[in-house]
């Protein structure tokens, strides 16, 4: 698992330093991903009963996954939604508005 | 309630500093001279208690958890300069009323240089060491702005800002010395400390504590190397010159070595320290002053020399020198507050500070020839006046020490000879009638008052002997005797040689300045300070340049790197790389599921085809629902299928029209990003295998799953999680997302309007 977090890590780091505007957009995508499972694994993977009490009972019985990182990560994942919808119509617009997705070159002012 | 008294007094001094600019505005600049009444009145309170006995009272505990107590005590020593402080005060508050006019800033200038006398006032009666530096530091603020008080000069805000550097980084020293005093002594109480002078000599800590407070007192009281902010800080108004940086402020230093002899000196490092310091600036401020053509350069350099007398008398640390350490500082501050009024008024008299031109004045300014000469023979220790007196306890100190030191003090006494001549005899003698003016009376008499105290208490030392002897007492010497005559003796001899080598180096001064200036050090540690100060500022500007690129890739790059140096460096260094023996107990296809997600990813750094980069992303995606699926969080993964579901989407619907990726980097940008990328997916995966196992806390989730249906009524825990116990999170979430929505739809329908 520590694998994938970090492959994971590095291709989102390295998309997000490329010049293209989607790439960067993905990259974010990948970075999330990574911490999302990072947060994931912090609390020690276990193959176990889903945190849902069943029907009838009061508590429950040991192993069970442990609920509040995936409290955690779901908020997470809902976020980073809404980040990278408002980011994608951002780049959006500027593609329409000034034509290129190079980074370098978006902030010139005479664009062909 | 003596303590209390005296806190009411310093605050007295804040408050009136207060209230002082809308007093100016309200009444006018000539009503500002009644601003005086409230140093006098204060004056008058100190005398008072000069004759009783002193009090310390904690009066507030103000943080009592650092040892930092409101408490103050009225000593001979303390009282000594609170009374120089306020008569000296209450003089220039006079003075400066003429000196001004009516010049629109005065509320303001009255308004500092009363902050400032509360502020001195506070350094000198403060028996907890802590308060002190509090108060040492308001000095140090307010003597910034008053230098600065020209403003629009580019030079007065550069002298500005040399004192509050010089002063400031000397006062920081001051806060660590405190703070390991206070440290080796278990407390920041003078008095406290005073008595475990033992104890805290013995100390690990003593060394660094004693050389720290040192280099605070040395940059307040303008010692060798630290010497250079006094002569520039004369471009401040006259009166502020007079005050803060001959009666007062500069004498901050000099209180401090007094106050704190009994407790850190009688050793080596404090002798020869204390001593030599004092001893270099006397030699270095006398000589430098020969070449000094402007008047107020020339009072500020031989004020740096007289500072530099009472560092070396006080460095000596014998009963002789201390108590002529203690008359000095006093005949100096009267006489040298004089000098610098007079030479205020005759800037503003005859328009110019030039030595070389200025003369003939006594004519059209007696009044002022009269004072000025009147503290100029003090200067030059000519008997009756103080300075006389306090001359001769110098020699006899420095004779009783070592021929040495004596002679330097010769040296230094001659160099105050030769400027008290040329600054006090110099303009008014000769008959060629400047075109000049005499000063409103309220100038003349400042310099009246300062000059004529030093007489009268030259004539009746028994006037001021019990509260000198308290004040030498104080600081280690008591008994001190205070007489105008000592008898023939062979500082009496020494002290007439003085005068007479002093006459001649008057009458040969236009060859004795040429040589002077000539000789005189000009890239000393002022160019130092100066390189200091431009490398500072220009590294700042070329990191800035460096770090401020503007582009997301390159602070990116400085922040990835910077954490792995940050995060790895402790790792290899003291932690070592345990990897957990068995990790995971995988099963077949989670390796299967692991292996997608970083096949997916390679493919969407890799794919040049935009469609396929998205594609894979989504795949990552999916992947990781599955992996949440595996490991018991159904409601995670199907978030995931969702919200990645929509992502995908959305980035299609956005981008699809555009062409594929061209090769925009180069080679080499591309491998720098790789190694970079490589380097911190590296340094994740190593944090993660060692993070693994280590439980540093009990976790919390226990309680969630204790009392999600008891007290929250739900059964899904992670649900209950987010809408009940978490749910004001989550409803600043739905904000979030809410006001995300809004701004997509804004920036999609977004149509310029043609025009």
């Amino acid at each position: 698992m520590a694998f994938v977090i970090g492959g994971l890590f590095a291709a989102g780091i390295y998309m997000m330093l490329r010049r293209s505007l989607v790439k960067l957009l993905i990259g974010l995508a990948l970075l999330t991903q990574s911490v999302n499972l990072l947060i994931f694994d912090a609390a020690q993977l276990v193959r176990a009963r889903i945190p849902i009490v069943p029907e009838g009972e009061h508590a429950l019985l040991p192993p069970y996954a442990d609920p509040l990182p995936q409290a955690f990560i779901l908020t997470a994942i809902v976020i980073s939604f809404g980040v990278t919808s408002f980011a994608v119509a951002l780049a959006y617009r500027a593609l329409r508005t000034v034509g290129t997705d190079d980074l370098d070159r978006i902030g010139e002012t005479e664009l062909s | 309630m003596p303590a209390l008294m005296l806190a009411a007094s310093i605050l007295a001094g804040f408050v009136a500093a207060g209230a002082a600019p809308a007093f100016v505005r309200r009444f006018g600049p000539r009503a500002a001279a009644w601003t005086a009444l409230v140093p006098a009145a204060l004056a008058l309170y100190y005398l008072s208690l000069a004759c009783s006995e002193p009090a310390v009272a904690r009066v507030l505990p103000w943080a009592p958890s650092l040892g930092l107590h409101l408490s103050f005590t009225a000593d001979g020593l303390g009282l000594l300069f609170a009374l120089i402080v306020s008569g000296v005060g209450a003089v220039v508050a006079v003075y400066s009323s003429g000196y001004f006019g009516g010049d629109p800033r005065l509320g303001r200038f009255y308004g500092w240089l009363l902050v400032f006398m509360a502020a001195m006032l506070g350094v000198v009666l403060s028996d907890n060491l802590l308060l002190l530096y509090v108060f040492w530091e308001i000095t140090s603020v307010s003597s910034y702005i008053l230098i600065g008080f020209d403003h629009e000069e580019a030079n007065a805000r550069a002298a500005a800002l040399e004192a509050l550097v010089v002063t400031v980084a000397g006062g920081l020293c001051l806060l660590g010395g405190v703070v390991l005093l206070g440290t080796a002594g278990g407390s920041f109480e003078i008095s406290t400390l005073l008595a475990r002078r033992e104890g805290i000599q013995a100390h690990p800590l003593f060394l660094p504590a004693l050389v720290l407070v040192l280099v605070g007192a040395f940059t307040k009281s303008a010692q060798f190397p630290f010497h250079f902010w006094l002569p520039s800080a004369m471009v401040a108004p006259a009166p502020v010159s007079a005050y803060l940086h001959s009666a007062a402020m500069v004498k901050a230093g000099i209180y401090l070595l007094l106050r704190l002899g009994p407790l850190l000196g009688g050793n080596a490092v404090w002798t020869w320290g204390v001593g030599g310091a004092g001893l270099v600036t006397l030699l270095l401020g006398a000589f430098m002053a020969l070449g000094q053509t402007d008047l107020k350069r020339l009072l500020a350099y031989s004020t740096v020399s007289a500072l530099g007398m009472m560092t070396l008398l006080i460095g000596l640390g014998t009963p002789a020198s201390l108590g002529a350490a203690v008359v000095f500082v006093t005949a100096h501050a009267l006489y040298k507050g004089a000098l610098f009024l007079a030479a205020g008024s005759v800037d503003h008299g005859a328009g110019t500070r030039d030595v070389r031109v200025l003369g003939g004045l006594f004519a059209p300014m007696p009044r002022t020839a009269l004072g000025t000469g009147a503290a100029a023979l003090s200067m030059a220790g000519v008997l009756p006046f103080l300075g006389g007196i306090g001359k001769e306890m110098a020699y006899e100190a420095g004779l009783g020490y070592g021929l040495g030191v004596a002679a330097a003090a010769v040296a230094g006494g001659l160099g105050f000879f030769f400027v008290a001549a040329v600054a006090g005899y110099g303009p008014f003698r000769g008959r060629a009638p400047a075109a000049a003016h005499e000063v409103p009376r309220r100038m003349w008499a400042g310099v009246w008052t300062l000059a004529g105290c030093g007489l009268l208490l030259g004539l009746r030392p028994g006037a001021a002997a019990g509260l000198l002897g308290a004040a030498a007492a104080a600081a280690g010497a008591p008994g001190m005797q205070l007489k105008l005559w000592h008898g023939f003796g062979p500082a009496l001899g020494l002290s007439l040689a003085t005068l007479a080598a002093g006459a001649g180096l008057y009458a040969l001064r236009a060859r004795v300045r040429e040589s002077a200036a000539r000789l005189t050090w000009r890239r000393g540690p002022e160019a130092a300070y100066e390189a200091l100060l431009g490398g500072t500022l220009a590294a700042a500007a070329g990191l800035t340049r460096g770090l401020q690129s503007g582009r997301l890739r390159n602070y990116l790059v400085i922040i990835v790197l910077t954490l792995v140096g940050l995060a790895a460096t402790p790792l290899l260094l003291f932690q070592g790389v345990h990897w957990p023996e068995t990790p995971y107990d995988l099963r077949f296809g989670e390796m299967g599921i692991a292996a997608v997600i970083l096949m997916a990813a390679g493919l969407a750094v890799r794919s040049r085809s935009l469609l396929g980069a998205i594609a894979a992303m989504g795949a990552v995606g999916y992947a990781v629902a599955t992996i949440y699926l595996r490991y018991g969080a159904p409601d995670l993964a199907m978030t995931q299928f969702l919200i990645e579901s929509l992502t995908v989407l959305l980035f299609v619907l956005a981008f699809y029209r555009l062409p594929n990726f061209a090769t925009l980097s180069s080679r080499r940008a591309r491998v720098r990003d790789g190694a970079v990328a490589l380097l911190a997916g590296g340094l994740v995966t190593v944090l993660v295998l060692v993070a693994t196992g280590l439980q540093l806390h009990h976790p919390i989730s226990d309680y969630f799953v204790r009392t999600a249906v008891g007290e929250a009524h739900g059964r899904n825990i992670v649900n209950v999680i987010l809408v009940d116990f978490r749910g004001l999170d989550t409803l600043g979430e739905a904000t979030v997302l809410g006001i995300a929505a809004i701004g997509v739809l804004a920036l999609i329908k977004l149509k310029r309007k043609e025009p």
